[in-house]
């Protein structure tokens, strides 16, 4: 994405500035509110198979994206981003788990 | 002289929010956090989902569930983010003008967003769906509850931040005060995006 190439590192003082510009921060949320409007449309539309695996990509998408951009993931040390995927990996295992315990998937 | 002083103080407060990774200790300890809520909020979704369908008595989610009304909250709290995002550039530029306008407009839109979950609320219960009337029920009102009550902290973080910057009041690195407020906003957001999927948009 061009965007992501507007990564910013200079330092201010105490400030560590980083992520991307204000427009660059706009063309996501464009993108964001595009994707819902797609998401909103499976509501209207019969997308047949695909009704499933097209909204589980797309919240994928947004969260990823609100994540990596809006959260400064994507820019910032590698710790934190180790920090929050471990949770969220846990919660993932954990969970799919018990679901597949209590036999929610068929 | 004085000056050197000063530099030095500020350069010792500064390290000692600095753990021996050279990251602030804040920011490490908001990550943490925001991972521990995730295993919170998996709870609370994976439990509606196995909850779901059983309804006995009372409405079924796909009588009572205004998709229109939930999507245009969605958009609200998904535009906050970008207006929260904006208040942290606004930040690191300096601009405390801006980044109190930013934050302000972030609290207002998170306002309409539990607005309109209040009168979801209401609007179920009205329909015969009470906490208690079924496991959906019980598991839809915990799970979007917990949410509301999350974006409700997020909002009062917000308002009181802009109140700390506008007495300059704020302890330590002030971009990194209202980044962190926006870690937790930013978060309460993409828990959103996984609900209206998984909650909303999906049927039972």
């Amino acid at each position: 994405m061009s965007t992501a190439t507007e990564q910013n590192t200079t330092t201010h003082g105490d400030s560590h500035e980083h992520g991307m510009s204000d427009a660059g921060y706009i063309k996501i949320a464009i993108i964001l509110a595009l994707i819902t409007a797609l998401e909103v449309s499976t509501y209207y539309i019969d997308f047949g198979p695909l009704f499933l695996p097209s909204l589980i990509i797309m919240m994928i998408a947004k969260f990823v994206m609100v994540v990596s951009y809006f959260m400064h993931l994507k820019f910032d040390s590698r710790i934190f981003a180790f920090l929050f995927y471990t949770g969220l990996g846990l919660c993932l295992f954990v969970y799919l788990w018990a679901l597949a315990t209590f036999k929610f998937f068929g | 002289m004085a000056d050197v002083a000063v530099h030095a103080d500020h350069s010792a407060d500064h390290q000692a929010h600095q753990g021996s990774t050279g990251l602030s200790n804040n920011k490490l300890a908001m990550w943490l956090f925001l991972g521990s809520e995730c295993l919170l909020f998996g709870g609370l979704i994976s439990t509606y989902m196995l909850y779901r369908g059983r309804v006995k008595d009372g409405p079924h989610p796909h009588q009572i569930y205004d998709i229109p009304f939930t999507s245009v909250s969605s958009f609200v709290l998904l535009m906050s983010s970008l207006t929260m995002v904006l208040a942290v550039t606004a930040a690191q530029r300096h601009d405390d003008r801006r980044t109190n306008l930013w934050l302000t407009v972030t609290a207002v839109l998170g306002a309409t967003f539990v607005g309109g979950q209040i009168y979801e609320f209401t609007a179920f219960y009205r329909e015969g769906l009470g906490f208690t009337t079924s496991l959906f029920s019980s598991s839809f009102y915990t799970l979007t509850g917990f949410h509301g009550v999350h974006v409700s902290v997020g909002i009062i973080m917000l308002l009181v931040t802009v109140g700390v910057i506008k007495k300059n009041r704020v302890v330590g690195n002030k971009a990194e005060s209202v980044e962190l407020v926006g870690l937790y906003w930013h978060f309460v957001d993409i828990v959103w995006i996984v609900i209206f999927t998984l909650v909303y948009l999906i049927p039972s």
